[in-house]
């Protein structure tokens, strides 16, 4: 079956982040919490590899694919699933219900859904199994995966890095959602020496691009401009909450649904936004 | 047993080309080493990286592919619990979690190297299944089934060397029934992994004292042949557990709760380790003896002169 990748149109992209966006916010008034800020921070990214890196069988599966390593930020997908038809809006519609199916972190079993990621440090280790088994195919599919910055305390999370390094996983592209927050605070307020992150995959064997996460067009460009030969670091700079600003950089709206108000006030930004 | 595991898992892997060992910093005995010849790209050091030996095995099976897990137990269980409940148990995928060299068998290396307690914790996890072979015979039919079973995620707890066979004389070996090792009609003995020798032993001192006894292998330790023991327990006037294991979450207070359950008549004793780390740097038997599990022990216990 051929499959391919779609074109990369940033007007495209930066349309379908803010519906997706938009989406979020309204399924958040039918919850009482949610991990909005989370799901903000890494739209971009999920999109990207989504919509456009992910090639497309002509059915609409792709040989490709994507793991929510970061499984709090599972609403983004959740509505990208939904635009493919993967996800009902009934599903959605469900969300966090005993009827429904879906809850506030990803499970295996549901539509779409690659692993069950609710615990954190989990998601690139079974990212290197998937990748070690696309190999042994003749076409081997590539895995794409997003870690929060969080994550990346996780022990787990370097013994995965060095394994993918050592395995020469090439066909691992891995992004992380460089947000600087946690749920306590700030991420480099936790560990002081947190960054640089770039080099320290790059130190661990990885090829590492870093840009702007919230710019659909730079991280295509860094994805698609890979060299290959190593698993690939995408340290994707973000904004937790992005596009919503009471909820930019405010950890209390890392799991939290915004009152009636403040979601007429955050329907009015992203509108004004286009 | 490991190299029975080695071979038979090696037979299976020149068949069956999903089929991948990752095992973390272990060294390849026996024919591990000729599976890591032949088939390098199937063979997968993690090094001493034990969570991410689990989440690959996991992202394999997730790929279809039909992944073992291999090191000592206290490493392939304990240190990769919440990867082994969450990535394999609560997605239900087909890997096996080889623990090698289960119960005190890492004897002089001190209670980090011993897992007294791992049918309990494995156990106590949903769609986990618990295999403890009583032989090296018994392990290569054991790894067979675990190598073709798509059912759910496995412990295979085996031994390490130098175990005797003593299957030779048993019925057929079949995943979830007990085996009998060997038929009486007065006591029964119910055991499973290494110790198994142990409680054969003690079936010969009752036979010289004119008893005849059942040995079964209770090999399948979850889920487990809930009708097998009741049956034991309903035959025979007296019935002896004997676990490499903890008091609780294992063989013997399952088969007491069964007895319980169906007002069995039968005398129960229960032989089990103590709920106590063990500080002896003995062999594998002075340990276990350290907790009452000697072959003279046991027969004092159970009324043998």
């Amino acid at each position: 079956m051929n499959s391919r990748s779609n074109a990369f149109d940033a007007r495209l992209a930066q349309e379908r982040c803010r519906r997706y966006r938009r989406r979020i916010l309204d399924m958040s008034q039918r919850v009482a919490a949610l991990h909005i800020g989370s799901a903000y921070s890494c739209t971009e990214i999920v999109d990207c590899m989504f919509n456009v890196l992910m090639r497309r069988n002509a059915d609409g599966s792709s040989p490709d694919t994507f793991l929510m390593s970061k499984g709090h930020g599972c609403m983004i997908q959740y509505v990208i699933l939904e635009e493919h038809g993967i996800l009902s809006r009934a599903d959605l519609d469900a969300y966090c219900t005993p009827e429904g199916r879906l809850g506030v972190h990803p499970d295996y079993g549901n539509p779409g859904i690659t692993a069950a990621t609710g615990s954190l440090g989990h998601g690139l280790s079974m990212s290197c199994g998937m990748a070690l088994a696309e190999r042994a195919r003749n076409e081997p599919g590539t895995i794409y995966a997003v870690l929060s910055d969080g994550e990346v305390q996780e022990g787990s999370t370097w013994e995965a890095v060095l394994m993918a390094s050592s395995l020469g996983l090439e066909n691992i592209v891995a992004a992380i959602d460089n947000n600087n927050f946690q749920s306590l605070g700030r991420t480099s307020d936790t560990h002081p020496s947190f960054y640089p992150l770039g080099d320290k995959f790059r130190a661990f064997g990885w090829e590492v691009a870093e840009v702007n996460g919230h710019d659909s067009a730079a991280i295509f460009e860094a994805i698609a401009a890979r060299q290959g030969g190593k698993p690939f670091m995408l340290v994707a700079k973000t904004v937790k909450g992005k596009g919503v600003s009471y909820m930019e950089n405010v950890p209390i709206w890392h799991y939290r649904s915004p009152s009636r108000e403040e979601y007429v006030q955050a329907i009015g930004e992203l509108e004004a936004a286009r | 047993m490991r190299n029975s595991f080695a071979e038979a898992l090696y037979r299976e892997a020149t068949e069956n080309p999903n089929i991948y060992i990752v095992v973390a910093d272990i060294s390849p005995v026996g024919n591990m080493a000729s599976f890591r010849e032949e088939y390098p790209n199937r063979f997968i050091n993690v090094g001493v990286a034990e969570q991410s030996m689990i989440g690959i095995c996991a992202g394999l099976a997730l790929k279809g592919c039909q992944p073992f897990a291999y090191t000592i137990a206290t490493f392939s269980l304990y240190r990769p619990f919440e990867f082994v409940r969450d990535d394999l148990c609560y997605q239900n995928l087909p890997v096996t979690v080889v623990g090698m060299g289960a119960g005190v068998i890492y004897s002089d290396h001190g209670g980090t190297h011993h897992t007294m307690e791992d049918i309990a914790i494995a156990g106590a996890v949903p769609n986990m299944q618990i295999v403890a072979p009583c032989d090296p015979a018994e392990v290569a039919e054991a790894t067979r089934w675990c190598a073709r079973q798509r059912g759910g995620p496995v412990y295979l707890r085996i031994g390490k060397s130098g175990e005797p066979i003593l299957t030779k004389d048993a019925e057929p070996w079949q995943f979830g029934k007990l085996r009998c090792l060997r038929r009486g009609s007065d006591v029964a003995i119910l055991t499973y992994g290494v110790i198994s020798k142990m409680a054969v032993d003690l079936a010969d001192r009752f036979a010289e004292q004119g008893k005849s006894v059942s040995v079964y292998s209770c090999h399948t330790v979850k889920p487990l042949d809930r009708a097998g023991i009741v049956a034991a327990l309903q035959r025979h006037k007296h019935v002896i557990v004997i676990e490499e294991h903890v008091p609780q979450g294992g063989l013997a207070p399952q088969t007491k709760q069964i007895a319980w359950d169906i007002q069995a008549t039968c005398r129960l004793d229960t032989f089990t380790l103590k709920d106590e780390f063990i500080h002896n740097n003995g062999r594998h038997a002075d340990l276990l003896a350290a907790h009452g599990l000697s072959l003279d022990a046991i027969a004092h216990g159970v009324g043998l002169s």
